[in-house]
């Protein structure tokens, strides 16, 4: 059984290279590109790993994985979350919302399959 | 017998003692010799025992043959301020000697500012006041010598009047005026101390008080039989129970203790003629002591003289008439000589001090206004000077010697010496508050001398000459025009108080009052601050009070003017003196403030602190007080209330830099917020892009087996987001430049219509979605000249905005341009769902995308919004129509030349008809 990612993602071009990228590890990935309905879907889909960019329409990155936290049967869900804001702050942010792995774009292709490995695997 | 003419030849001789006494005294102290007589502290008390005049030496018998212990007071008043206000009088002393203070009026005036009215003022009152002195001072030689004449058979028989009194008073009066003159202005500089005229007024105290302590000694033990009689004798008098009236008592005694202070010729001895702060410490003691031997012997002289001499015989010249009728003719020739010393001492040093003020505050200032070249022009004004004080002795003394004659020698001598003391006691509020209180001020102490002069002159002088002489019966009466509450000797109708006691009380209580109230209510001039320091504080700051600013002044004119006041010599000396301390030898002292004002003290000396100052201020010339001196003034804690306001201004600005600093500082924290966002925000515009071509071209580079349509599809995302990223960059430099203000405009004139169709066609460039564009052609046909590079660009980015946003189905933009009286007015209006009320405000903000889409990075309408700024024009949103509107707005001015007339300018703004 092939693990299931859920990606939050507004920037199309950027969701068709990690969904290229996962694919061929053999996952499958589900996109969203909005925001306000990200939590509802990753409850019903009870993916293996959530992939989460910040600055979302309708509802920001923060704010879903809050609501995540907050719900005890996904509190141990791993989360990695990708920002093109790279500043210190978003990180204390992100780490304080209980955020597994936060990553900042522009990132290698390697070292975002290393980091998606390392949170299904653990 | 003694004859007169014998009297005559001993009076003669005892005089010409004096001017060796004085010329040796002179010429010892120009040698360097002699300092220790001339500078004792002996010297020193016994010339301030001029206080004891002829008044005193035979007035004072007749005053206690009239009114009992009263004469008392005269004594027990200086005494009690000698002893008990020594800190006050060595106060005095040191403002005196480090102000170089010439006279009474030369205090005041310099307190107050360099005053030359408050001088002039108490000059004239200083005149009226003593010139009955003066007076008084003849009629008791006068007196004296008649009683003699009136001894003398053979002259008595010859017939009538024995003695011509006028002329005699005259022969006094001008012998009087000669020593003065000789020993009085022999050098200028007031405060080089007159020792010849010291030293003779020592011998002089000496004298009195010998022929005084004789006559008693005689009177005890020669004629009353020794002291038990003697006591006896008062105990039997009406002395010895003389009822004793407390508030008499108390107005005398303050009245004479005020004339220690203020009498003219006590501060000439006291203050002027001082060499050394310690002579007075003796003399606190000393003087007092003096005093009491004085008047020691009054009782017993009264008393034996009412019980021997006939009735009717003046009880004021019993220290002499009594030896006389008991043949004891050395006695009597001795009692005379103390009386003549004693009136002679009082005319020499009062003319001498009188004369000072005179010519310093009255003669040398006209003399100086008169001569408007100034005074380095003028000729020697050390001879001026010395001519100006010799003319105001002759003055003095010829006042008092009139004042004689046209009183006719009448009344009382101690009468006339209290209301000598009333007036010259009206000094005492200006002084004591000027050396004592930093508030009082010039209009202050003009105020309170007027007071109480006028007060003065009403209630005391006037009354004194008698009804119907000075003042009518009437007057005296029922009051001045008949107002009861202005009688003389009952003002404000409160009768029934002794006139002295009445008079003494209400004009030194109302010229206190008015001074301290007048003081209060007025503000002191830089100047008088200044003083009013040095005065108060003059123990804390010996160092005179820096007054003059660097200037102009010319060290040559200077000089010149030193040489004409202190002397060739001496000024030559002074400047000498001065340049070796500024450190350059040969040459001419630079003109520092310092200098300048250690000349100015100097020239003070001689001629005044109004006078050089002015004198001063003629060469240096403008303001004489600057900004550090009145800094250093208010360096003293006690001063820092008279300078709340400019503490409360200093606050009042740093309250407010404070406020301009919070306001930067609240500025700048929002810029740097501002900052740290745009940061963020540019950052994430630039990784966004980024992120697919890294992404994308490494998935090229690494994946294998791509199809080639996969490979063409990731390098079409590549270039695409190259592009995005290009165009981030373009916005971003043409925002920077836009805000920065360095965009130059390339004014240009078109056609509306050709703008517009070019924005039109450039954004529906490559479109995907076609946006149906309505435009009115015939209302687009308007000139202006503006950049029209720029106005396309805005028009370019409104129309793709609506292109890309415009969430309708048949996606619709209406272009309705406008003239109005204000302008060009151009809506652009879409079908669309328009923007949100919350949302309105940010449109125009950097990176403000309302909605998630689109490949913007926010920065068009910022863009537009500064353009239109530029262009003099403005952007706005519509928020009152369906969709989406915007309106562009242009100034009248690009209208210019005049567009064709566009039709009605009123109606519909918005565009609600939309035209194809």
């Amino acid at each position: 059984m092939s693990k299931l990612v859920v990606l939050v993602e507004d920037e199309v071009n950027i969701a068709e290279a990690i969904r290229f990228l996962l694919g061929q590890e053999g996952w499958r990935v589900e996109t969203l590109a909005n925001g306000s309905g990200a939590v509802e879907v990753i409850r019903k889909a009870s993916p293996d790993l959530v992939m989460l960019d910040v600055m979302l329409p309708g509802k920001s990155g923060f704010e879903i994985l809050d609501e995540l936290r907050g719900d005890p049967a996904m509190e141990t869900l791993p989360v990695l979350m990708l920002t093109a804001r790279g500043q210190s702050r978003d990180r204390a942010m992100a780490e304080k919302a209980g955020v597994s792995r936060f990553m900042t774009k522009p990132f290698s292709n390697s070292e975002m399959l290393d980091a998606v490995r390392d949170l299904i695997a653990s | 017998m003694v004859s007169l003419n014998q009297l005559v030849a001993v009076c003669l001789m005892y005089v010409a003692g004096l001017f060796i006494v004085a010329f040796a005294a002179e010429r010892a102290a120009l040698r360097g010799q002699g300092g220790w007589l001339l500078r004792s502290p002996l010297v020193y008390t016994l010339s301030l025992s001029i206080y004891c005049t002829a008044w005193t030496f035979y007035g004072a018998v007749g005053y206690a043959a009239r009114s009992g212990l009263e004469y008392v007071t005269i004594y027990l008043g200086p005494s009690l301020v000698m002893i008990g206000w020594w800190w006050g009088l060595r106060r005095l002393v040191r403002i005196g000697r480090s102000h170089r203070v010439t006279s009474i009026a030369d205090l005041i005036s310099s307190r107050y500012g360099k005053s030359n009215t408050l001088a002039i003022v108490v000059t004239v009152m200083a005149v009226i006041g003593v010139t009955p002195y003066i007076a008084l001072q003849l009629q008791s030689v006068i007196l004296s010598l008649s009683i003699f004449a009136a001894a003398d058979v053979p002259l008595a028989e010859a017939g009538g009047d024995v003695i011509n009194r006028g002329q005699a008073a005259l022969w006094v009066a001008a012998g009087l005026t000669l020593f003065t003159v000789l020993f009085g202005t022999r050098n200028l500089n007031v405060n080089e101390r007159h020792h010849g005229v010291v030293i003779a007024i020592a011998v002089e105290a000496v004298v009195k008080l010998l022929a005084l302590v004789a006559v008693g000694i005689y009177v005890i033990w020669g004629l009353a039989g020794g002291l038990s009689e003697t006591l006896a004798r008062i105990d039997a008098s009406d002395i010895g129970q003389w009822e004793v009236q407390g508030s008499r008592w108390a107005a005398l005694t303050v009245l004479s203790g005020a004339a220690l202070l203020c009498l003219p010729r006590m501060f000439q001895v006291m203050v002027v003629e001082n060499d050394d702060e310690r002579q007075l410490q003796i003399a606190s003691w000393a003087f007092p002591l003096y005093m009491m031997l004085m008047s020691l012997f009054v009782v017993p002289i009264a008393v034996v003289g009412l019980d021997l001499m006939p009735e009717g015989a003046n009880p004021d010249l019993f220290v002499l008439s009594l030896p006389l009728s008991q043949g004891q003719n050395g006695l009597a020739m001795l009692s005379f000589l103390g009386g003549f010393s004693s009136a002679t001492s009082m005319v020499i040093v009062a003319t001498l001090a009188l004369s000072t003020m005179v010519s310093n505050h009255i003669v040398m200032p006209i003399w100086l206004a008169f001569r408007r070249d100034g005074a380095t022009q003028s000729g020697d004004v050390r001879n001026i000077v010395i001519l100006a004080r010799r003319l105001s002795i002759f003055c003095v003394v010829g006042l008092g010697y009139l004042y004689y004659r046209a009183s006719g020698g009448s009344g009382a001598l101690a009468a006339i010496g209290t209301i000598s003391f009333g007036g010259v006691a009206q000094f005492l509020p200006a002084m004591l508050g000027g050396v004592l209180w930093r508030g009082a001020t010039r209009a202050g102490a003009l105020c309170g001398l007027g007071t109480g002069f006028v007060l003065w002159v009403f209630t005391m002088l006037l009354p004194s000459f008698g009804a119907d002489v000075a003042l009518s019966s009437a007057t005296l009466e029922s009051g001045l025009w008949g107002l009861a509450w202005l009688r003389p000797e009952a003002l404000f109708g409160i009768a029934g108080i002794d006139p002295t006691v009445h008079a003494v009380v209400w004009s030194l209580a109302l010229n206190t009052l008015v001074f301290v109230v007048v003081s209060l209510f007025s503000f002191p001039a830089p100047l008088e601050r200044l003083q009013g320091a040095q005065f108060v504080n003059v123990f804390d700051h010996s160092g005179p009070a820096r007054g003059w600013t660097a200037s102009v002044a010319g060290s040559e004119d200077l000089m010149i003017m030193a040489q004409r006041i202190l002397g060739a010599t001496e000024a030559q000396a002074f400047f000498a003196r001065e340049a070796e301390r500024q450190g350059h030898g040969q040459r001419l002292p630079e003109p520092t403030p310092r200098f300048v004002q250690a000349l100015e003290r100097e020239l003070a000396a001689s001629v005044g602190a109004a006078t050089a100052h002015a004198m001063v201020a003629q060469i240096v010339g403008g303001a004489s007080v600057s900004v550090q001196d009145l800094l250093a003034v208010a360096d003293e804690s006690a001063q820092m209330l008279e300078y709340s306001s400019q503490l409360e201004t200093k606050s009042r600005e740093l309250t407010e830099t404070a406020a301009q600093l919070r306001a930067a500082n609240e500025k700048l924290t929002q810029l740097s917020l501002q900052k740290d966002s745009f940061l963020s925000q540019i950052s994430h515009e630039l990784r966004t892009p980024m992120t697919s071509i890294r992404s994308f071209s490494e998935i090229l580079r690494d994946a294998p087996d791509l199809t080639d349509a996969d490979k063409n599809r990731y390098a079409t995302i590549i270039h695409s987001e190259t592009i995005r990223l290009t165009r981030l960059l373009d916005d971003l430099l043409d925002l920077s430049v836009l805000e920065n203000g360095q965009v130059t405009l390339n004014q240009r004139e078109g056609n509306l219509r050709d703008l517009l169709d070019l924005a039109v066609t450039t954004a529906q460039a490559g479109a995907t979605r076609p946006l149906e564009v309505l435009r009115d052609p015939q209302a687009e046909d308007i000139t202006l000249t503006s950049d029209l590079d720029r106005l396309v660009q805005v028009f370019i980015n409104l129309v793709t905005n609506a292109r890309k946003y415009c969430a309708a189905d048949q996606p619709q933009l209406v272009i309705s341009p406008q003239v109005t009286a204000q302008g060009l007015v151009i809506d652009f209006v879409d079908n669309g769902h328009g923007i949100d009320a919350g949302s309105e405000a940010l449109i125009f903000e950097k990176f403000s995308r309302i909605t998630g889409e689109g490949d913007g990075a926010g920065l068009g309408l910022a863009i537009c919004r500064e353009i239109m700024c530029r262009l003099g024009g403005e952007i706005s949103f519509l928020g009152n129509v369906p969709g989406t509107a915007f309106r562009v707005q242009l100034p009248q001015s690009v209208l210019a030349p005049p567009a064709r007339d566009t039709g009605p300018a009123v109606g519909p703004v918005v565009g609600a008809d939309t035209r194809s």
